[in-house]
């Protein structure tokens, strides 16, 4: 189980921690480069000599916290099998899932034209919150609204009848799964303006909100805690309810795929994730099954 | 063989291993990278600051621009600092004081940046969105840490080049009248002047290497800035924060960042070479 919780955070590890001579320091940035572009195509898990090779789960980082639990749950009651749990991005879990360095894709977004021969398994429904600092008075934005805001043609809290300030924008990087639903949900042909601040996790975009008062940002409904506040869409408050009806309009679905129809020990863990007590697993972690 | 000759061959082939390891580096780049950029034309890669490779476009005008100002920002900075540090420890403290300030201030080089990264979002980010405006992931911020990041490679650099200066250089100076200052600035300083150059170049390749602190307290948008504080990504951020989830052409237009940036860092490496090579 402790191994297990490491292995999601490795990546943010390797990231850190040298203290070299300041000379070497100018070749880094070359080097750091290499390592983290050569680790790409190898994400996927490592396989060493031991009884059973562990089942390997890649992807999303949207999903990973979800996965993670889902997998200590599943090791817990079956102890044979080990399942290392990794992120990398929906993109990266996909190739590492054709390229067979993964047993189990999991995607934050659809799959493209060019990937509908992999095995989709839809898993569960996962909202997109807006999300404002827990003091700002505003409750509810239109979808026209935060189209514009995020196109950059609202700048400004006062055109939204707020107290004047600018409001500071934050979205996800260029490819992350969550930016890639935000974009098909809300901006359609629309481009995200390039004035916005760019994080690369759910976890910086709302720390960030949680701290600026003037703070607007999305993440997934399921990570929102009570440091931020989730505004209603039309109207409408991203609750189980309205995400189970897809009232919520913010609405995208989080996928395994694997290369060929689960079979031996991947099937009976997909199972486990469709099963009653698996979607329940997922339900109390914030999002919706996709049994209903 | 000679047991002589051997030793010789081994140290040899070591050498050599760890200069192929940075042609193979090269080699690997240039080849994930250049295909992009011939696709998009030097020119419209270079030139355009639109970036959006999910959707066709490759312009990294802004990050340059970013790159260029963040490293200027710390420039201006942390060698006032840094050469002001480097002359009160060579030239003006008792050596028992000396002993003791030099290795702690090298000590700095050790922590990892991403600590640098972590103080500078938890209260210098703050501080500047508070008492400064704009949402205080900025140019400053970047600047500001990279600036106190690149305070041990000045130092140390350049108390290695003042310490070089011969010391009847001094006391000729001295023994003519001048004052211990006067002897700093007139005779120290221009004989020190190369080494200390290269300091600043050095440390310029640092602060525009530098990654995991930047993206912390950047902000990371791809405007051009037009004021110190505005968002900023630079060349390194763009390519640590979008690996992750890139694949194809945008993996490759990550890959031909890394070009831009080897190429700027070579060209800074050089120009330290040949500065000091000079005298």
């Amino acid at each position: 189980m402790e191994y297990l919780s490491g292995t999601g955070r490795l990546k943010t590890r390797c990231v850190q921690a040298w203290g070299l001579h300041p000379r070497l320091m100018v070749f880094l940035p070359v080097l750091a480069l290499l390592c983290g572009l050569v680790m790409l195509p190898a994400a996927g898990c490592g396989r060493e000599a031991s009884q059973q090779p562990p089942l390997c789960v890649a992807g999303s980082t949207s999903v990973q916290p979800f996965a993670e639990k889902l997998a200590e749950v599943y090791m817990h009651h079956f102890p044979h099998l080990r399942i290392d749990v990794q992120g990398g991005g929906s993109s990266a879990g996909i190739y590492a899932t054709r390229q067979g360095a993964a047993d189990l894709g999991a995607s934050s977004r659809e799959l493209v034209a060019a990937e509908k021969d992999l095995v989709e398994i839809p898993i569960a429904w996962d909202g997109i919150a807006v999300i404002v600092h827990a003091a700002n008075p505003l409750t509810n934005l239109s979808l026209d609204d935060l189209r514009a805001i995020f196109a950059g043609k609202i700048t400004d809290w006062r055109q939204l009848g707020q107290r004047p300030h600018a409001i500071h924008l934050i979205t996800r990087e260029e490819g992350s799964g969550t930016r890639n639903a935000f974009e098909e949900l809300v901006m359609g042909k629309v481009e995200i303006t390039p004035a916005a601040l760019v994080q690369d996790s759910n976890g910086s975009v709302r720390e960030i909100v949680a701290n600026d008062p003037n703070a607007l940002g999305y993440i997934s409904v399921g990570l929102v805690d009570r440091r931020v506040k989730a505004l209603s869409i039309d109207g409408v408050s991203p609750t189980r309810e309205h995400l189970r009806q897809h009232s919520y309009k913010l609405v995208r679905r989080f996928l395994l795929v694997s290369r060929l129809p689960p079979r031996g020990p991947v099937k009976e863990f997909v199972d486990f994730v469709l099963s009653a007590k698996g979607q329940s697993l997922l339900e109390q972690e914030g999002l919706v099954g996709i049994a209903e | 063989m000679s047991r002589e000759k051997f030793v010789e061959r081994v140290l040899f082939l070591l050498a050599l291993s760890s200069l192929s390891s940075l042609l193979l580096i090269t080699v690997f780049i240039f080849l994930e990278g250049m295909p992009l950029i011939i696709e998009t034309g030097l020119g419209n890669f270079l030139a355009s600051s639109h970036w959006a490779p999910t959707k066709g476009h490759f312009g990294i005008l802004a990050m340059i621009i970013s790159s260029v100002l963040v490293t200027l920002g710390a420039m201006v900075l942390g060698v006032p600092l840094g050469l002001a540090c480097a002359l009160v420890l060579a030239e003006f403290s008792p050596p028992r004081l000396k002993m003791v300030l030099k290795p702690t201030l090298e000590l700095l080089a050790g922590i990892p940046s991403v600590v640098y990264g972590f103080l500078g979002v938890l209260w210098l980010v703050p501080l500047i969105r508070d008492y400064l405006g704009g949402p205080g992931l900025s140019l400053l911020a970047a600047a500001l840490i990279l600036g106190i990041m690149i305070l041990p490679t000045v130092i140390s650099i350049s108390i290695d080049a003042l310490d070089a200066v011969p010391g009847p250089y001094r006391d000729g100076s001295i023994a003519l009248g001048a004052t211990q200052w006067q002897t700093v600035r007139r005779v120290v300083l221009p004989a020190a002047s190369s080494g200390i150059i290269t300091a600043v170049i050095l440390a310029m390749g640092r602060a525009i290497g530098e990654t995991m602190a930047v993206i912390m307290v950047a902000g990371n948008a791809l405007k051009i800035p037009t004021s110190i504080l505005d968002p900023v990504r630079t060349l390194t951020s763009n390519i640590a924060l979008e690996l992750g989830y890139a694949s194809g052409r945008h993996r490759e237009a990550l890959f031909a960042t890394g070009i831009v940036l080897f190429v700027i860092i070579m060209l800074l490496n050089l120009a330290a070479t040949l500065l000091t090579r000079r005298k």
